[in-house]
């Protein structure tokens, strides 16, 4: 399938930013699953320092504030070609070795909530496990926008029994690594039947099956990935695979709004 | 050269400056109060308005003594103007600009600081008080005179001398400013003894007593004190003296970076102020909005200066 | 502790004088104790008035001391001298392929050298370095290799220092203040000289510059401030290089570079020798709390645009537990035994090394695998039953913070005391520049001493103190 996406993200300050960073890692990735035909970012109010590809092979793009902007747009688009492979990446590619992903980090650290949860989950094999596992998670946090933080941990929304896709992907990961899989969190597109627009992107989580490589799965549609799933960027939580990461001096009173247009070809 | 460079010599030397400018106050202080019979202590309150610490003085005292107020110039540490805050910030500011000093500069510097930390470490009495000033005077010129030996005439000697000579004549602007109606012609009849003690504070104050003898010869006049102080072009602590140069020294830079700025517009209209009026038509301008208007000009030159070498941002 | 048993390297086991203290032999015997107090007296004026201290923390106001100097040399003859530099240079160029190791393929992991966890669960290990090729294929551009000597020809290597090594400031103005104090001294002895380094390291930091770079890199030293307890340091090794000194609020990216607020606008930096911790260098990759950094610095890194010196997230090599590894490191990838010898370490999170230094505890030395500066650790010998006691429970708490290592009977040097020559236990930290061109190891070092007569302590921060440090032309 060939999809089309655009992503605007629009900020406006009530006082002019003095100096200011954004990390994007806003560029799907290339690999066996997708294959990105075209992709442009481009920036008003802001420069584009440089990109690089980090130890998850994300690309990341560093772009600065132009001083004493009271706008920043950031518009990235283009097209991506996307296999239907049923969730499967497919093996390991470095350059990071599979063992970190084994590392829990301060939001995936699997508590009380998350044991528990592991501890009901059957099956015979490894996979089987895993999609157990989906089910489960997707049973004891409710989908619901508004209620959990950016920042909060995958404990946070067991305890709280809801969240947003950001926090069913925490949660699968704290578990799956609990369970002994080396797994990680994914930020990315998704085109869904209903509608073009959406106002945030999409995050699920893969988890590295032996003889498998990697699987994907997305708790929040309780499935794997499939054809619809645009992967951007990758790593051990929100954190690492986060589409901005920024800090500024200035700019107080930051009002924002995001576009992502995700349509077939 | 950094930013944050230029800042730090700039402000060493203002506090070295600034230092120095406090010790002779306190010095021409001590020396009224051994020469007149009523009521000294009241002229520490004058003396300390010209040294810009008497507001802070007064919300940490309840009266004004003579030892309190030696105490409070010389070494109070909630003093920011304090001889010991100043050498501790010069000092402080040389630590960060270390690198664009030479080896006697900073040495000179560092053992200024050590010298005075030490004979500041107590309460100064009477009797060592000449011995004190005389070690602040002999310390701060030992760090002018490497200065002056050895730096390169480069942006680093430039910024070194423009924080010199705004806190000289910011100086000299203040202490004109709390005495300027003992100057005004009309107001007391000449040859007055009050006056006589408060032209000599003055001219003690900023050590011009030797220099306008040798101009004016021994009879004083408040118009040609007030000429002396603010327009002679050959005193090195007269207001002119001090615009000339912080306009030679700026101009300096522009010649080394091959760039001019505000500040150096605002410099040149600074010091045009000076060449275009006589004494006697900044009298009927009126001294105290005179010295007002370049106490102003003084402050905004300054802040241009941080913004157009970037001294923080 | 039984004099006997400890060499002196004036004197010997057997109070013979050793040939490369002959001529300061003569010299010394030929002086006037008073002359030689008043000398000491007048090194250590120069040492205030230079400003040659380091800041104490923990007060309300930063109070600023001097490292005690003491005037008498510590001298080590070129053949020695020799047999170690090929032994520093052997472990320095180790170091440096097993952290392009680690931050790679690990194969030494693979090959089952060193266990896995020794990286996975080590907190140095950066994994933001993972795949990062530094500029010139260096990582340690400046490395202090902590050595003690044993005997005549023994000697250990107590730690690597591979992250931000400091008191080269002290070896350089401990020559100084000699040449100016004994000159006489000099012309007897022939004495490798010192005063290359800065020189060294800047023609070393620019051969390591990115490859884009034209012939003239930009360096600059990076400080944390002028309240670091290392700042007169930074400034004089600015100074020395001529290069600026900046800190963090000094630098932003500009360009796609790191760039330095000059009077003139930002300019670009190709090189940063960094003395600030991998931590605090990004407030926008690590600590968001950090206000010493530059946000985005790592970023410029990864797009290979700046070279770090040294490379963030060198501590795993220097780390205490890699340490008793180091041997196994050395020979993976020099194919070479290691010349100079690690001490034996007992690594406390294995049950029976723990269980044989739980027994052990009052002959040994046990340290925090992430400490440093002689804080956190347990000297047996020395302490008190109670002392013993309750490091006990720390160590049960948590072995795998910790390794033991056997107390060595540290050589002494004399130093100048108010009755005259006294000997005091020395280490050593020579400092190894690395660069493409090679690898540069400054003859001497920086000799600490233990102060306090017996104490085997000689940490600046626990009173000790530093010696001038002689390699003899043989």
């Amino acid at each position: 399938m060939r999809l089309k996406i655009r992503h605007t993200t629009r900020y406006a300050f009530d006082d002019p930013v003095i100096y200011g960073l954004q990390q994007l890692r806003k560029t799907p990735k290339n690999g066996p699953e997708q294959r990105v035909i075209a992709w442009k970012t481009t920036v008003e109010g802001g420069v584009k320092e440089l990109s690089f590809e980090d130890h998850h092979r994300n690309t990341v793009e560093l772009i600065s504030f132009e001083k004493d902007v009271t706008e920043l747009v950031v518009r990235c688009e283009g097209e991506v070609e996307v296999l239907d492979s049923s969730g499967v990446i497919g093996p390991h590619r470095g350059p990071s070795p599979l063992w970190l992903f084994r590392r829990a980090t301060p939001r995936t650290r699997a508590g009380q909530g998350c044991r528990a949860l592991v501890r009901e989950v059957k099956g015979e094999g490894d996979l089987d496990r895993l999609h157990a596992l989906l089910r489960m998670v997707h049973g004891a946090v409710g989908y619901e926008i508004g209620v959990s933080r950016p920042d909060w941990t995958a404990e946070d929304a067991v305890t709280a029994g809801k969240g947003v896709c950001q926090d069913h992907a925490h949660v699968f990961v704290a578990c799956a690594r609990e369970m002994g899989f080396p797994a990680r969190y994914v930020s990315g597109y998704l085109m869904t039947g209903d509608r073009v627009q959406h106002e945030a992107s999409h995050a699920w989580a893969e988890a590295h099956v032996e003889g498998l490589g990697w699987v994907g799965f997305d708790v929040s549609n309780e499935m794997s990935p499939d054809e619809r799933y645009v992967r951007v960027a990758t790593g051990l939580d929100y954190a690492e695979a986060a589409p901005v990461t920024g800090s500024r001096m200035g700019g107080t009173g930051e009002a924002l709004s995001v576009e992502i247009e995700v349509a077939q070809q | 050269m950094l930013g944050k460079t230029a800042n730090g010599l700039f402000w060493m030397y203002r506090y070295i400056e600034r230092a120095e400018n406090i010790s002779r106050l306190v010095e021409t202080g001590q020396r009224i109060a051994l020469t007149r019979l009523d009521s000294p202590d009241d002229e520490w309150v004058s003396v300390m308005k010209t040294a810009g610490v008497a507001k802070a003085y007064k919300r940490h005292h309840e009266t004004v003594t003579k030892e309190a107020a030696i105490d409070w110039m010389l070494r109070a540490k909630e003093n920011p103007s304090s001889v010991l805050s100043a050498i501790s910030s010069a000092r402080q500011n040389a630590r960060v600009v270390r690198t664009a000093l030479t080896h006697d500069v900073w040495e000179a510097m560092n053992g200024c600081y050590m010298a005075l930390k030490d004979a500041l470490s107590r309460r100064v009495n009477e009797r060592d008080l000449p011995a004190v000033i005389d070690l602040i005077k002999e310390r701060t010129a030992l760090v002018r005179g490497t200065t002056q030996g050895t730096l390169l005439r480069n942006d680093i000697f430039n910024f070194a001398r423009i924080g010199t000579f705004l806190e000289r004549a910011d100086n000299i602007a203040r202490i004109l400013d709390v005495k300027y109606y003992v100057l005004l012609p009309s107001v007391y009849s000449v040859g007055s003894s009050i006056d006589n003690v408060q032209w000599e504070t003055i001219l003690r104050a900023v050590s011009a007593r030797g220099g306008y003898r040798m101009v004016h010869g021994s009879q004083a006049s408040p118009r040609d004190i007030a000429q002396f102080l603010v327009l002679d072009r050959k005193m090195p602590r007269s207001l002119e003296f001090s615009v000339t140069k912080i306009r030679d020294n700026l101009e300096y830079l522009a010649l080394d970076y091959g760039d001019r700025h505000r500040s150096h517009e605002l410099a040149e209209a600074l010091k045009q102020r000076f060449t275009a009026h006589d004494i006697d038509a900044i009298f009927d301008y009126g001294l105290h909005e005179f010295l007002q208007d370049v106490l102003g000009s003084l402050n905004e030159l300054g802040q241009q200066i941080e913004k157009d070498y970037r001294f923080y941002e | 502790m039984n004099e006997s048993q400890t060499f002196d390297e004036m004197w010997g086991r057997e109070q013979v004088l050793r040939p490369p203290y002959e001529r300061f032999h003569e010299w010394f015997e030929g002086e006037d104790i008073a002359r030689l107090r008043a000398k000491q007296r007048e090194a250590e004026e120069v040492f205030r008035l230079t400003g040659i201290t380091f800041n104490v923390y923990g007060r309300a106001e930063a109070e600023e001391r001097l490292i005690p100097f003491d005037i008498i040399p510590r001298i080590i003859s070129g053949r020695e001298w020799q047999k170690l530099s090929r032994g520093i240079e052997q472990r320095v160029q180790a170091i440096n392929a097993f952290l392009y190791d680690i931050y790679h393929r690990q194969e030494i992991v693979k090959a089952g050298r060193i266990p896995q966890e020794m990286v996975s669960r080590n907190d140095a290990f950066l994994p933001q370095m993972i795949g990062v090729k530094p500029p010139g294929g260096v990582y340690t551009h400046i490395v202090g290799i902590d050595l003690v000597r044993t005997d005549d020809n023994e000697f250990y290597v107590l730690e690597d220092n591979a992250r931000t090594p400091s008191g080269v400031s002290y070896m350089l103005e401990n020559r100084e203040t000699m040449l100016q104090m004994f000159p006489e001294l000099f012309s007897r002895n022939r004495v490798q000289p010192v005063q290359t380094y800065p020189l060294d390291l800047r023609r070393s930091l620019a051969a390591c510059a990115p490859a884009d770079v034209d012939e003239k890199p930009t360096i600059a030293v990076l400080t944390p401030g002028i309240y670091n307890s290392a700042y007169f340091e930074h400034a004089f090794l600015a100074d020395q290089m001529g290069v600026e000194l900046v800190e963090g609020q000094d630098l932003r990216i500009v360009g796609g570079k790191v760039a330095m607020r000059t009077t003139e606008g930002y300019r670009p930096i190709d090189v940063l020798y960094r003395r600030v911790d991998d931590d605090f260098l990004d407030p926008l990759n690590f600590n968001p709390e950090s206000a010493l950094g530059i946000p985005g610095i790592m970023d410029v890194y990864r797009a290979g645009r700046i070279t770090i010196a040294n490379a963030p997230g060198t501590g795993i090599a220097d780390d205490k537990a890699i340490y008793s590894y180091m041997p196994d490191i050395v020979e993976f990838y020099t194919g070479e035994k290691a010349i100079l010898e690690n001490v034996p370490t007992w690594r406390c999170s294995e049950p029976e090394a723990l269980a044989y230094v739980l027994d052990n505890l009052h002959d040994l030395v046990v340290k925090e695998v992430h400490g440093s500066g002689g804080y956190g650790m347990l000297i047996g010998p020395t302490s008190t039953r109670k002392e013993i006691a309750a490091f006990r429970d720390k160590l049960k708490a948590r072995p795998g913070n910790y390794i033991a290592q056997p107390t060595l009977s540290l050589s002494t040097v004399p130093i100048f005391t108010q009755k005259g020559l006294a000997p005091r236990h020395v280490d050593l930290r020579p400092f190894v520049l690395v660069s493409p061109a090679g690898i540069k190891i400054t003859p001497g070092g920086l000799t600490r001493v233990a102060l306090k007569k017996g104490s085997l302590v000689v940490n600046s921060s626990q009173g000790g103190g530093t010696k001038d440090t002689w390699v003899l032309e043989d």
